[in-house]
């Protein structure tokens, strides 16, 4: 019907028709696919939520004499990053925490300080301060270096989240007569409450199921700058069991993420802190789906009530790898505030803000009409769902 | 009948007199403590939730002031820091009161200071820790 060249000319001409992947839903339910895949040429998604495999490289200028932090160490205000490349690149992981952080030792430790918050602070234009050291070689002298760094000052500064944005994911409970402290928040006992992390009907890679549209080389909003999907994310697992419309169950699809953070903003990468769980980053990702034909639109409008995910059991059968589930529910119930969860009312909570990933999709659609974002061409697909590529557990060994 | 939740800032001279009991004695005011605290200045804090006929209530609150016991509403004790907030929504079904609500067509996350007991849960289950303890 139209390809990303032509909806790249119409966003040139100013003629480009873009819709949230909210609004798409009632276009199709009131036009038909039909009529809405020939009216509408994008629709954008979007998801804000915690996601711990994000991180962000630095080079931070070669200092005079020379250091060589690669093989050293270094912390960025206290949180250590790992520097085992070259002089000076520099990798700060998300749910990275300072050596002297309680951690859980007073349980639940609160985890108020990490990584996420000092990508956060980078962002923001705040200075970090820098601390390192080396063993020191002939050519790279120095053996200790402190100073401030600015983001503006570095040589680069890339955002890359080698695991982002889940297509679907479970709903936590506990089964047990203790309050637990997961990653999924605080579940209190005998299924006190449900959490979820997912923009279900926004989330991107739930609107695209089987990434017809988005491959290695799609350009995003992340973080409130622009990056680009770099590879499948890890623990892509395309070939869990799916509903009819194409819906993965379970969690499924990740992408990886790169962009550069000199453009982002603090209000989409925030550090996070889970309770008796660690440090983490709340990302900002949002994805523009061109409406190639009517197959696209027509995934691109489903709906809450038909994205399905499983009810997981976090005091024991998560911790212990024991699969199963307690039940399915739907989006729809989800945000309904109540779900039943072996007969019993259970209140629910979102990970994942709903109304950011709203604002999101609303930001790239703006973005898109004024003529700021042309799409791209994806350069390779991710591994779909007849790839047989999968997501398998750790097989141990004795190490003899 | 009224039934409020109160926060009594006591100077250190009143930190050891009984006048909390007189509330009882004197006024016919049930109380329940939610709260209690000695700061690092030596000032005693007490949450109170007060119940009694109103003119009780107003007599045993002008009694509180006359001792130079200072009363503030409850509501100002936990605030959301709106900046922070993110209204993931992950706190709502933590609230014991209902104080925290999502709002069913934004998704926005409302907090009702009136209804907050300030029991604090959600203070530290925020992710983004938004909801600050003021006092
Ligand atoms: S948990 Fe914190 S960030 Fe999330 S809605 Fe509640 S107050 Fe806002
Ligand atoms: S302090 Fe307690 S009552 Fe107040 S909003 Fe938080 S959880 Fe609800």
């Amino acid at each position: 019907m139209r390809t990303i060249k032509e909806i790249n000319a119409k966003i040139k001409k100013g003629e480009v028709v873009v819709v949230t992947a909210e609004e798409i839903i009632d276009l199709v339910k009131k036009k038909g696919a039909k009529k809405a895949a020939q009216e509408v040429d994008v629709v954008t998604t979007g998801t804000f939520g915690p996601m711990c495999s994000s991180g962000t490289f630095f080079n931070i200028g070669h200092s005079k004499p020379r250091i060589k932090l690669g093989g050293g160490s270094c912390k960025l205000n206290d949180v250590p990053a790992y520097c085992g490349f070259a002089a000076v690149d520099i990798y700060l992981g998300a749910t990275a925490i300072p050596d002297d952080d309680p951690r859980n030792k007073v349980f639940p430790g609160e985890f108020k300080y990490g990584g996420g918050h000092v990508i956060q602070e980078i962002v923001a234009g705040r200075d970090v301060r820098l601390e390192a050291t080396a063993y020191g070689t002939d050519c790279y002298p120095r053996k200790k270096l402190e100073t401030y760094i600015n983001m503006k000052d570095l040589n680069e500064a890339v955002l890359f989240n080698i695991r982002n944005c889940y297509q679907n994911y479970n709903v936590a409970v506990n089964l047990s007569d203790k309050i637990i402290y997961t990653y999924m928040g605080a579940l209190k006992p005998k299924l006190g409450n449900a959490n979820y992390c997912s923009a279900g009907q926004l989330s991107p890679l739930l609107k695209d199921p089987y990434y017809k549209t988005i491959g290695i080389g799609t350009k995003i909003f992340l973080g409130g700058g622009i990056g680009f999907v770099a590879w499948q994310g890890t623990q892509h697992n395309p070939t869990v069991k799916r509903k009819d419309n194409g819906v993965p169950q379970a969690p499924a699809g990740t992408i990886a993420v790169i962009g550069d953070l000199k453009q982002m903003k603090p209000e989409w990468l925030v550090g996070t802190s889970m309770l008796g769980y660690g440090v983490t980053l709340t990302v900002g990702i949002g994805v523009p789906i061109p409406i190639l034909d009517e197959e696209v639109v027509k995934y691109a409008a489903i709906r809450d009530e038909e994205i399905y995910t499983q009810i997981v059991d976090y005091s024991q059968a998560y911790p212990q790898m024991i699969p199963g589930s307690l039940g399915e529910v739907n989006y729809s119930q989800l945000k309904s505030g109540k779900i039943i969860v072996q007969g019993k009312e259970v209140s629910t909570g979102n990970l994942s803000s709903y109304s950011k990933a709203r604002e999101i999709a609303e930001e790239l659609k703006s973005w898109i009409k004024k003529g700021d974002f042309l799409l791209t061409e994806p350069v390779a697909a991710l591994p779909g769902a007849e790839s047989g590529y999968t997501f398998k557990p750790l097989k141990e060994r004795p190490i003899v | 009948m009224v039934s409020k939740r109160i926060v009594l800032h006591f100077p250190h001279r009143l930190v050891d007199q009984p006048i909390v009991c007189k509330l009882v004695k004197e006024y016919d005011l049930q109380f329940n403590i939610l709260k209690a605290y000695v700061t690092p200045q030596e000032e005693g804090l007490m949450v109170l939730e007060l119940t009694g006929k109103e003119e009780n209530f107003n007599q045993g609150i002008e009694y509180l002031q006359s001792c130079g016991v200072k009363i503030q509403p409850l509501s100002q004790d936990v605030i959301r820091n709106e900046i922070k907030c993110t209204d993931c929504g992950v706190c709502v079904p933590i609230c014991p009161t209902g104080a925290l609500v999502v709002d069913l067509l934004t998704r926005k996350v409302h907090f009702y200071d009136n209804k907050c007991i300030a029991c604090e849960l959600c203070v530290k289950i925020c992710p983004t820790r938004a909801m600050e303890v003021h006092f």
